[in-house]
Parts: C-alpha cells; sequence; structure tokens
C-alpha cells in the first residue's frame, strides 16, 4: 500500500435529531497525478486516491470522484443531516486497490 | 471571503504569468461536459462556486461548491490538460449540496462547476482563477 | 515606514508596493482556542524593525484560513503521524520518546526557547540536534536526516504543542559568539543579486517581489506545510532556498553557519508566537 497514509477527520460528539453537521476530512496522500516526470525524463505513474464516501448508519451522506487534479493531502469539507445516534463510515479508495477507513461515533441526544 | 484584493500584484515586475493553455484544453472540456450534461441547455440560476480570484499557488486552490437540491455537482478546470477535477454525488443524508476541496490549477484559468437537477436540469457557474508564480524559496 | 530605495538599484526593480494590505490587519485564532500572536513590538536587538510580524499575516485570505483550524491545516496530519513515532519504541536501548518524556503534552514550552545552549555538549542546538542527541545518545537509534520527513514531522509535533506560547530565545551568555555570526550573514550580501536577508526581509516587507508577498522572514511558524509543495518544510531548507534565489552559492542545512543564523532569525521573533505547523504559500 501507498505509504503512511494517514486520515484526520472531524465530526462533533454530539447532535440533536435532525441537525446538520459540518464534516471536514484530511488525509495524507501524495495524489501523483501521472503528468509528472521523475529526473530521468520518465512519467511518474498515475497514483491517487480515485474516491471517497461517507455514509450514516449505512446510508449515503456524499460519494466523491477524484480526478488527479485534486491536490496532495486530499481535503473534503460537507454537511451532514443526523437523524439519529449513530456511526459515520468514512471510506478512500486507492488507485492500487488499497481502502482506508475511519469511523466516527455521534450521539443524538 | 474578499475576493477582489491583490489586483495590485499585477503590477509587480515580472509579475504574474497569467499563461492561458492551448486551445486544445478547451476541446477536452467540451467533451467532457458533453458527457455530463448529454449536451443539454444549461442555466445559471442556483449554483455558486467561490474560488479566490487570485491564488497564491497553484498547487492548492481551495474552493467551494453549492447547488441547492443537486442530485450531482460536477467540476472541471477548463486550461487543466485533463480539466476533470471532482463528481461531489450527494446521497439522502446530505444536509446541504455543497462541498469544499482544494485543486490544482496549471495556470490562470476559468474553474467550471455544473450541477445536475433532480427534473434532469443542469446549471453553471464559473470563474477564472489567476494563478501567480511566488518570488523565493525553490 | 519603509523605503523602496535602500536597496542598490538593481535591487529596487525587483520590489513593488503592495497597496492593498487588508490582511496585515487580521487576527490569527487557531481552533477558536488559541490565540496566536502574530504581530508585536520588536525586541531591542532587532535594531531595524519596531514591530515584527508572523508570515500569516502577509498571505491571502485563503492561505490564512487553512491555519485557522486544525481539521483544515494539513500540516496536522504529519502531527498525527509524528504522536504514532513518538509512543514506538526504536533502536538498540528498547526506548521510545514517551518512555523518558511521557506524553508529548511534556514537551509545552520547548519549542519556544530553541535554538539553545547544551552545557554538556558546549554547543547550540537547534530542535532537531536535540532530538537526534536523543534518538543516539538515548535511544541508540539512528539519526534522522536533518529536514528530513520524521524529522520535520516530530518537530511539527513538538512546535504544535507550544502553540500560542511566545518565542523566548536567548542571545546572551554563551550563544553570543553565535548569535553575532547569525547577525553577520544576515545583513551579507550574497549572489548575482547582491542582496541579504535583511533587504528583501527588512527592507521590504509589506512589498512585493515578483508576484509574492514578501514577509519578515520570521521562523515562528516552522516547519511550515507549503502550498507550493504540500509538505512540512524545515527552517533551513527554507534559507537555503532564499540563498540560492539570490543566485548564490548556498550553506548547507545543518551547517554551523545555518545553525547561526537560525539562532539569530529566532531571536528575531522573540515575542510573536510559536505557530507551527503553520500554513505558507
Ligand atoms: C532514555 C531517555 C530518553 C529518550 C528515549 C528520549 N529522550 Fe529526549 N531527552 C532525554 C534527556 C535526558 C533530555 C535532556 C533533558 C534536559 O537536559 O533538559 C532530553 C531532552 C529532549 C528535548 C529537549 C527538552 C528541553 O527542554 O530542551 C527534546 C525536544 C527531546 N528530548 C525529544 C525527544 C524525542 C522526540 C525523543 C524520541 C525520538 C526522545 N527525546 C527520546 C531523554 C530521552
Ligand atoms: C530576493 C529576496 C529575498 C532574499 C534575499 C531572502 N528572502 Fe527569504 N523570502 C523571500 C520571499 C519572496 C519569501 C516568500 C514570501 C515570504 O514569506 O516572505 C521568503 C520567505 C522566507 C521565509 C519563510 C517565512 C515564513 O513565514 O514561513 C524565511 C524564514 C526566509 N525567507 C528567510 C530568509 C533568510 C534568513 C534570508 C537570508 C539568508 C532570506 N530569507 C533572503 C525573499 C527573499
Amino acid at each position: 500500500m501507498a505509504e503512511n497514509v494517514k486520515p484526520r477527520v472531524r465530526v462533533p460528539r454530539d447532535a440533536t435529531a435532525g441537525e446538520a453537521i459540518v464534516i471536514k476530512t484530511l488525509i495524507s496522500h501524495t495524489m501523483e497525478s501521472g503528468q509528472r516526470k521523475d529526473g530521468d525524463g520518465n512519467t511518474i505513474p498515475r497514483s491517487i486516491i480515485n474516491r471517497f464516501t461517507c455514509e450514516f448508519n449505512g446510508e449515503l451522506v456524499i460519494d466523491v470522484t477524484l480526478e488527479p487534479a485534486i491536490s496532495t493531502n486530499p481535503y473534503f469539507e460537507f454537511q451532514a443531516t443526523v437523524p439519529e445516534t449513530g456511526t459515520f463510515d468514512f471510506t478512500w479508495y486507492d488507485d492500487d486497490g488499497d481502502v482506508y477507513t475511519d469511523s466516527k461515533d455521534i450521539t443524538v441526544g | 471571503m474578499k475576493l477582489t484584493r491583490r489586483h495590485t500584484l499585477m503590477m509587480a515586475f515580472g509579475s504574474v504569468v497569467a499563461t492561458m493553455l492551448p486551445m486544445r484544453a478547451f476541446a477536452a472540456l467540451d467533451d467532457e461536459v458533453a458527457a455530463f450534461t448529454g449536451g443539454a441547455e444549461m442555466g445559471s440560476e442556483g449554483i455558486t462556486l467561490i474560488a479566490p480570484e487570485i491564488a497564491e499557488n497553484g498547487n492548492t486552490v481551495p474552493i467551494e461548491v453549492s447547488a441547492p437540491g443537486a442530485e450531482a455537482i460536477i467540476v472541471f478546470a477548463a486550461g487543466n490538460p485533463t480539466p476533470a477535477v471532482a463528481t461531489f454525488n450527494f446521497g439522502p443524508l446530505a444536509a446541504a449540496q455543497s462541498a469544499a476541496t482544494r485543486i490544482r490549477l496549471a495556470g490562470t484559468q476559468d474553474v467550471v462547476a455544473i450541477a445536475r437537477m433532480p427534473d434532469g436540469s443542469f446549471v453553471e457557474a464559473r470563474q477564472e482563477v489567476k494563478v501567480t508564480i511566488g518570488g523565493c524559496g525553490g | 515606514m519603509k523605503s523602496l530605495l535602500k536597496t542598490g538599484v538593481a535591487a529596487v526593480a525587483i520590489f513593488a508596493a503592495n497597496v492593498a494590505q487588508a490582511d496585515e490587519e487580521a487576527n490569527l485564532v487557531i481552533n477558536e482556542e488559541i490565540e496566536i500572536t502574530v504581530r508585536t513590538d520588536a525586541p531591542a536587538h532587532a535594531e531595524n524593525l519596531s514591530t515584527i510580524y508572523s508570515g500569516w499575516v502577509f498571505r491571502s485570505d485563503e492561505t490564512q484560513s487553512l491555519q485557522m483550524d486544525d481539521f483544515e491545516n494539513p500540516g496536522m496530519i504529519f502531527v498525527d503521524d509524528a504522536i504514532d513515532t513518538w509512543n514506538t519504541v526504536e533502536g538498540s536501548e528498547g526506548n521510545s520518546c514517551a518512555s523518558c518524556h511521557g506524553e508529548p503534552e511534556s514537551m509545552a514550552g520547548v519549542r519556544a526557547v530553541y535554538p539553545k545552549w547544551n552545557d554538556a555538549a558546549e554547543e547550540v542546538r537547534t530542535i532537531a540536534m536535540q532530538v537526534n542527541d536523543c534518538r543516539t545518545e538515548q535511544m541508540g537509534a539512528e539519526e534522522w536526516k536533518y529536514d528530513g520527513g520524521d524529522m520535520l514531522n516530530m518537530e511539527a509535533l513538538l512546535a504544535s504543542f507550544s502553540r500560542g506560547l511566545p518565542v523566548n530565545v536567548a542571545i546572551d551568555g554563551p550563544v553570543e559568539a553565535m548569535w553575532e555570526l547569525g547577525r553577520d550573514i544576515y545583513y551579507t550580501r550574497y549572489g548575482q543579486l547582491d542582496l541579504s536577508c535583511a533587504n528583501c526581509h527588512e527592507d521590504n516587507y509589506g512589498n512585493n517581489i515578483r508576484a509574492d508577498h514578501l514577509s519578515q522572514g520570521q521562523i515562528n511558524g516552522f516547519p511550515t506545510y507549503r502550498l507550493k509543495n504540500a509538505k512540512l518544510n524545515g527552517v533551513q531548507s527554507r534559507f537555503r532556498g532564499c540563498v540560492r534565489d539570490t543566485r548564490a552559492e548556498t550553506f548547507s542545512v545543518g551547517s554551523e553557519e545555518f545553525i547561526a543564523l537560525e539562532l539569530y532569525v529566532a531571536s528575531r521573533g522573540n515575542g510573536l508566537s510559536v505557530e507551527g505547523p503553520s500554513v505558507r504559500n
């Protein structure tokens, strides 16, 4: 797998039922575009995260297709509705077949 | 966010590299837009694209898109060799059809966002981002 | 305030006034919690400055805002990385950093006083030198490369636990000779462009060079996550880039000259807050 891939996600710890919350995600990844050349003039092969999804208790919040024009260490910010207490699952899909995940619990009080 | 500062940058010696990329990039864009819209007419109401007027570095340009009610928003960098940037598909638990990310721009160019609405219509927003070249630090 | 004409004729041509300076008034609070001093009275030994400013002040609104929340600042990913390293046993002695230092919180305040004198070794130590000393002498582990990825991640961790605390580097006593060497280097003109650090960062901060808005070249924000190369950057690597831009031969990272220069430049920022890992262009 690509080295040292590390997600960093912020979800509030609690919310009221139906509240809209802001989620921020970062992940360390070089996002090699496939358009750069190495010192010898050879093209460095493309190696990016090509898809990111966020689900809450199995239901979709956002599903993003990433192209090589997304910056190194991809960042996403978006909003989710929280109907009940549960878990957000975050998944990043690498070109090389690896999948990186993170999850965050949230309590509806 | 205030977007109008730094016009003055342009005064600097040898200042801004405001080169547009070759025209072939636009042909590529047309094809990709058609693939998303099926060639449909596009409105311009109900979609917002926030991008800096001048980016300090083309490698990391923060952008934000929003189109209330949209099913999906696709973002293009019109002047990049490969214009596609990202597609945001919103699920039932998206509290708003909006998202922010950071993108690479190979020089000054238009950023384009197109939203697909549930009734099958499309709306487009577009903004030019000037990309500057910094002075120091290799 | 500043005169464009202070520098030589050749130099004048490359600077231009940045008329719109609204962003120079902005204040930095990280996570709505950590208040960062980005402008304050200059210390007496920075005799040509009245106010000192963090480099953050000179960046665009968009770049500034990337540093206001740890979940938007990509530099913080590498702090997370370093926390794992902190707790990992390495080397012949069976130690991790945590074995001796406990939680990384114990490092609060440390970053603010480096570079500093080490009595036992009788030398001025940058924080990178101290970390490598712990690795080789305390852990029996390999040195990390100066300004390499592992070292910068750890430096980011150390800086992050001192954020908001004032830089307070000692300039007298045993460090005095090194500090003076650093000051000499700061005011020496280098390269075909015949420019010193001061010509750019003292005489022309607030102006533009090409399209870049010049700061005072302070180092309170290091390591810096640069948008340009999308990774953490070390102090001395940044010095090297600046010297190279004058088309001069540069000193090497980790050299006596750059250690002296780091000490001197750090002391010009006494009173600003530790800010690393910061975000710059
Ligand atoms: C076997 C014990 C030991 C281990 C393991 C160790 N250190 Fe240290 N460290 C010390 C001692 C002893 C000092 C000197 C304390 C002093 O003189 O103030 C020190 C000093 C430091 C300082 C400077 C503190 C100051 O106040 O100036 C830093 C920073 C530091 N260590 C970082 C690290 C890091 C990072 C690691 C892991 C890579 C590490 N150390 C591993 C024992 C250790
Ligand atoms: C030709 C002009 C020029 C010279 C000479 C120069 N620099 Fe710079 N330096 C820049 C520019 C431009 C930047 C990027 C904008 C900024 O942060 O000021 C920069 C950035 C820096 C930064 C990063 C500041 C931050 O907030 O991250 C430091 C530190 C720095 N310079 C130190 C030095 C030192 C030390 C010297 C002398 C060895 C030096 N510079 C010489 C132009 C110069």
